[in-house]
């Protein structure tokens, strides 16, 4: 089980080298598609993706660990990422974070039990006229109050709800 | 409603920027830029033209035309602006710039929290390549073939310093190069790169169209054109705006409703803080440099709290590679806290500020060079609000 | 020989950022834009284009402290205490990395430049945890001079109470206190660029930058060769040997314990370092002396084994030749890989596993000595090899892995106890209140004591090559090397190069085969006329090019036999001898070594391994069905772990 786990994920890493190429400079398209993808970079992916690129695993481990959007460790469906810098902080992130902690049960960095969402600080991410503002993966929400909180969360929830087809990747999970 | 103000950029019509280009031949479109005087739009304002000129002379098969919209400074939107609103004048510069260079391949370095903004740009692309604005012999001109393909950050502010964005273009760890050799002669893959602001290209397609006169008919003489700037904070009209160059910071602060302001961050984390009582510098280079971070802090704002949250974010940031700014942030934020648990002396302060001016000099590149900006100039202008505090006023 | 920083290389692995700046310079010297002038302190000097301001500086005698810079690394221009000034520039600029490219006027130590440079000594400091007397780089520290040089007489931006991080000990070799570390990344450098076996990298960003290996695992459970060669290269005491002085003092305070030393070639070339001697003066004898007042009870030379060595690998070579060649047999492959270098053979293990056909069954002198010692040594001396306790004096971390792999237990126990660096010797022999220079000189002791100018090169790279083919040579030929080669030195495989490849042609007419390998083979016919092809590598990183050539078909897949040793320079350069290193220290090493070689021939003892009495007594006494018969292949032949790069 656990093999064929890890030639499926083989055979994705060889098709991305096919896409990206076999130079280091396809190393973090690589990385971005397999994050995307599994919401993680296994310690399997990383030495997997170094055999196939000529470089080091503790190179690539280098990389995952410099890179705000790259993890060893897994993230949940949903990565919630609230900026923290100084125009948001203005505009009252403070109080928008507290309830993401209530309203998910975690702490900032850290995953829910049931692996659905990660909750994480961000820096600056564009949106300083419209704060306090939040990336959902890749989604952006601006002018975020605490009441609105439970909406955002709840519209996530819905991907999980048994009415939506999943994706193959999500049963891989 | 985020655009505030009659933007050029809106009426420059798209593609006659490349189409006038290739009308000249590649000396005539690096004059033209040469000419405008047009500095960076990034902030640390470099001409334009110079650079262009430089990679134009580099003798080398392969060259590379780099977007930097890896746009990360605190305060700063107006790229995310321009990308969503004008991609195409971006592609239209990067173009210009292509064939002014004599470089066939583009990349557009997009910072990782803008994903959303990629699926149409790369309509954009897709529409430019079936109207022979991008790929093979581009227009029917001769010899002239260039292509732009999007890599995505991935969170990272270092990566918007030019030599760390090509360390991570090659699949690194994006630490800051050694300078020189300079990116226009060993930059990307060791080949002759010029990285651009995406205000910039934009800019250039715009000079290209309206001519080098008109540029300079806006602006100062040392600063030419208009600049965007991205207003946010204390305002009642946050959003981005265009003025010339050289405007003053008060007259900024009028149109976007922020007169009562008591104190203005420009430049962002790594700019300079200025007083009420200055408010009528000019936003350009020679005096009050940006590359379009307005922050306004209104009367209760303490400052302190400001210099906390930069410098922490200063201590995220750092690539991590000098030690000036790798451990001389966390010093400053320690400082700050002090200061802020009231338990700062006068000495130490004298310390830091000493060591913030050493990070200025000392640091490998402009992230560390640039991050004590903010608390010195903080502790200049408001000495009289950081010292003595209490610990029942002070904060965690 | 070669003073080229090893990474200056044209096929170097580091990223561009590293590499040092390559300005074409015309073959003229003095052409017009060849060389450039610049103003230092007001000192006028032309240097080349592209000479680094450091450079340039060393050259008008003007020190510019550093210490992220090395001689043998790449650029990185990370610690910046390296800055100056250059006249109308706003930021200082790391001398270490700007190249002189046009006219300018430098300062070494403005006003500006010495409060850069204090402020970053001060930080430094204010994440250095420990405590300078009880740090084993105590007075070789490269931060304590610094912060000497500076005047640093208080903390300014405090210092560290508490260890934020753990020790980790897990490897046999090498043990890592990153709260001594200050990210200078030579160990970076060292392991990814120079040995390109890449086990440490900088990991995580900003404030939480860290040096460590892949998913912060012990270095003990990573592809870790034990090369020890970032040792040599930290500046501060974040790296070093693990170190078992303890435990040997121990034994020879035990009075029921028979405590022996065999010393190897390098470290006699290195220790006089210890003790202030400039470098390349031997110390052979000398330490003979303070090893006995240590209270060492014999004191053996590993030369004898390595003499040994090059009889067993020499005949194991003859033997795989005429297998493969001549009966076709491909179940011993060419090239036959050299088998002395420890970190050499954990690297063939990790990456290249599928070559370990091809490295040498031979142990290494190290550890064929630890077996004669447990079992001929105990036998004629009447002692019990349980109270012998073998101690081996190696200028190599990764000696210390070795004597402590599991199949090196043949005599019956550990065959070699503890494996001691040239820095911990001479720590002991400090401790023993003895200044080395001072000693009287004495002789090794019987019957590990006499040994060849073959063995004593072991200690070069190109060495082990050269003893082999002295051999070999007249083994096959049944002519004398000096026919061949002016006093024997065969200088082709000499020499710092990174890879060299030999070509020898044995002569049409050969005289008859020695004895002792005589009866191996049916006929010699075979080998009249022969062109023996070999090659040399040292340093990992030319060992991989050598191995890819190999994969790819190259010329040195042509090769009969290869010495590979995991170090620059060879075991000289190796992971436990003296710091500093450099290119120029190396090379005073290997002249100390070749002097020494050459003295053999001067005073007419042997300068050939089969020339050795002690090493014919051996084989009639002991091993008496002769080279590669079976007891030699019980005692001194081992096998290998194919260990793969995958790391569990």
């Amino acid at each position: 089980m656990l093999n064929t786990q890890q030639d499926r994920l083989m055979a994705e890493i060889d098709e991305l080298v096919t896409r990206h190429g076999s130079q280091r400079n396809a190393l973090i398209p690589i990385l971005q598609s397999l994050q995307t993808r599994h919401h993680t970079i296994s310690d399997f992916a990383m030495q997997a993706v170094a055999d196939r690129l000529g470089v080091h695993p503790v190179e690539v481990y280098g990389v995952v660990t410099f890179y705000a959007f790259l993890n060893e460790e897994y993230h949940g469906r949903f990565v919630i990422r609230l900026c923290r810098t100084i125009s948001c902080d203005m505009a009252g992130k403070e109080a928008v974070a507290r309830q993401l902690c209530n309203d998910l049960g975690i702490e900032f960095g850290q995953t829910t039990p049931d692996g659905r969402f990660t909750l994480e600080w961000a820096n600056c991410i564009g949106m300083c006229d419209q704060g306090p503002a939040m990336l959902v993966n890749d989604q952006v929400f601006t002018r975020v109050t605490s009441e609105k909180v439970h909406d955002i969360l709840a519209s996530c929830e819905k991907a999980f709800s048994p009415h939506t087809p999943q994706t193959e990747e999500e049963h891989a999970l | 409603m985020t655009i505030r103000n009659d933007m050029t950029l809106a009426s420059v019509p798209v593609n006659a920027g490349l189409t006038a280009a290739l009308k000249m031949d590649r000396a005539g479109v690096i004059g033209v830029i040469r000419n405008s005087a047009m500095k960076g739009r990034g902030g640390a304002g470099f001409p334009t033209g110079v650079k262009w000129n430089l990679a134009a002379a580099a003798q080398a098969p392969r060259k590379f035309v780099v977007c930097n919209a890896d746009e990360g400074e605190p305060g700063t939107f107006k790229d995310r602006v321009i990308l969503s609103e004008w991609p195409d004048l971006v592609f239209d510069g990067m173009t210009i710039a292509g064939y002014a260079i004599g470089a066939a391949e583009g990349i557009l370095y997009l910072r990782g929290e803008y994903t959303y903004l990629r699926k149409g740009m790369e309509d954009c692309l897709a529409k430019r390549r079936g109207t022979s604005l991008l790929g093979e012999r581009i227009r029917d001109k001769d010899g002239f073939s260039f292509d732009i393909h999007i890599h995505m950050g991935c969170g990272a502010y270092v990566c918007g310093e030019e030599t760390a964005l090509i360390e991570s273009l090659e699949g690194h760890r994006g630490e800051a190069r050694n300078r020189p050799p300079f990116p226009v002669n060993t930059g990307l893959n060791g080949a002759p790169t010029i990285v651009n602001n995406v205000e910039t290209f934009a800019w250039a397609a715009a000079i290209c169209v309206k001519g080098a006169d008109w540029f300079k008919t806006i602006g100062t003489a040392k600063s030419t054109g208009p600049k965007i700037l991205s207003v946010s904070g204390d305002v009642e009209r946050p959003g981005v705006y265009e003025f010339p160059m050289g405007t003053t910071i008060q007259d900024v602060l009028k149109v976007a409703g922020g007169e009562n302001a008591k104190t203005v961050v420009i430049g962002g984390a790594s700019g300079h803080c200025v007083p009420a009582a200055e408010f009528s510098r000019a936003i350009s280079y020679e005096d009050v440099a940006t590359g379009g971070s307005v922050i306004v802090f209104g009367p209760g704002r303490d400052m302190l709290d400001a210099a906390e949250n930069f410098l922490a974010f200063f201590a995220d940031e750092s690539c991590g590679q000098c030690t000036p700014c790798r451990i001389g942030n966390v010093r400053l934020l320690e400082g700050v806290r002090m200061l802020q648990r009231g338990e700062c002396s006068t000495k130490y302060l004298h310390e830091l500020c000493s060591l913030g001016e050493t990070m200025q000099i000392a640091s490998k590149c402009g992230l560390g060079q640039s991050s004590p900006n903010a608390l010195l100039s903080i502790v200049k202008h408001f000495r009289h609000e950081i010292l003595g505090r209490t610990p029942a006023e002070a904060k965690a | 020989m070669s003073q080229k920083n090893p990474c200056s290389e044209g096929d170097c692995r580091a990223p561009i950022s590293q590499r040092p700046q390559v300005v074409p310079v015309s073959e003229a010297g003095d052409a017009i834009g060849s060389m450039i002038a610049a103003t230092i302190d007001g000192h006028e000097i032309k240097v080349p284009l592209g000479t680094t301001i450091l450079d340039a500086a060393r050259r008008l005698g003007i020190h510019i402290p550093t210490l992220c810079h090395h001689d043998d690394l790449c650029v990185a221009g990370v610690c910046r205490i390296c800055v100056v000034e250059v006249e109308g520039q706003r930021t200082l600029q790391a001398s270490c990395a700007y190249p002189i490219t046009q006219p300018i006027a430098i300062r070494t130590h403005s006003r500006k430049v010495r409060q850069a440079r204090r402020h970053i000594i001060d930080l430094l400091l204010s994440e250095h945890y420990g405590e300078c007397y009880s740090c084993f780089r105590n007075n070789n520290c490269e931060l304590q001079a610094l912060a000497k040089e500076y005047g640093v007489d208080f903390f300014r931006f405090g210092h560290p109470e508490k260890p934020l991080h753990n020790v980790d000990c897990s490897s046999y070799s090498v043990v890592r206190d990153m709260n001594k570390c200050v990210l200078c990344r030579r160990c970076v450098r060292t392991c990814i660029d120079l040995q390109e076996v890449g086990v440490l990298e900088a990991v995580g960003r900003g404030n939480r930058t860290t040096i460590s290996t892949y998913l912060d695992k012990p270095l003990g459970d990573v592809v870790c060769i034990n090369c020890g060669q970032c040792i040599n290269r930290c500046p501060t005491g974040a790296l070093r040997a693990n170190d078992p002085t303890d435990e040997v003092w121990a034994a020879i305070d035990d009075p029921t314990k028979h405590v022996v030393i065999q010393t190897a070639p390098s470290p006699r070339a290195g220790i006089g370092e210890e003790f202030g001697m400039e470098p390349g003066t031997p110390m052979t004898w000398e330490m003979n002396t303070a090893l006995r007042r240590c209270g060492f009870d014999k004191v053996f030379d590993t030369n004898f084994t390595a003499d040994l060595t090059i009889i067993e690998e020499g005949t194991e070579l003859i033997l795989r030749l005429y297998k493969n060649l001549v009966l076709g047999d491909a179940s011993q492959p060419l090239p036959q890989f050299t088998s002395c270098s420890p970190g050499w053979v954990k690297y063939i293990e990790h990456f290249y596993p599928e070559y370990l056909p091809h490295v040498s069954t031979c142990k290494s002198p190290q550890q064929m000595f630890g077996s004669l010692v447990k079992t001929w040594y105990a036998q004629i001396n009447n002692l019990d090899p349980a109270n012998i306790v073998s101690v081996a004096l190696m200028p190599c971390s990764a000696k210390k892995f070795e004597c402590n792999r599991p199949e090196m237990c043949d005599s019956g126990s550990k065959d070699v106890d503890y494996g001691l660096t040239t820095r911990e010797l001479a720590q002991m022999i400090r401790e023993a209140g003895v200044h080395l220079p001072e000693m009287p000189k004495s002789d090794f002791d019987d019957p590990f004591g006499t040994a060849s100018g073959s063995g004593v090169i072991f200690g070069a790279t190109g060495g082990v090559m050269e003893a082999a083919l002295r051999s070999v040579i007249e083994f096959v030929s049944g002519k004398k090397v000096e026919d061949f080669y002016e006093h024997a030195d065969i200088i082709p495989v000499r020499g710092f190069e990174g890879c060299r490849y030999v070509e020898l042609r044995i002569p049409e007419a050969v005289g008859p085969v020695p004895g002792l390998i005589g009866h191996l083979v049916p006929d010699w016919n075979w080998i009249k006329g022969a062109t023996v092809k070999v090659g040399v590598a040292h340093g990992t990183a030319n060992a991989k090019r050598v191995m890819e050539d190999i994969k790819a078909g190259g010329k040195f897949s042509e090769c009969h036999f290869i010495e590979f040793m995991a170090c620059p320079g060879g075991c000289l350069g190796g992971g436990g001898q003296p710091i500093p290193t450099s290119p120029a220290i190396r090379q005073a090493r290997a002249r100390a070594i070749y002097q020494e070689d050459a003295a053999y021939g001067k005073t007419g003892k042997a300068r050939k391994s089969h020339e050795n009495p002690a090493v014919l007594r051996v084989y009639s006494e002991f091993l008496t069905d002769g080279p590669c018969g079976h007891k030699s292949h019980h005692l001194l032949h081992t096998h290998y772990t194919p260990r793969g790069k995958y790391i569990g």
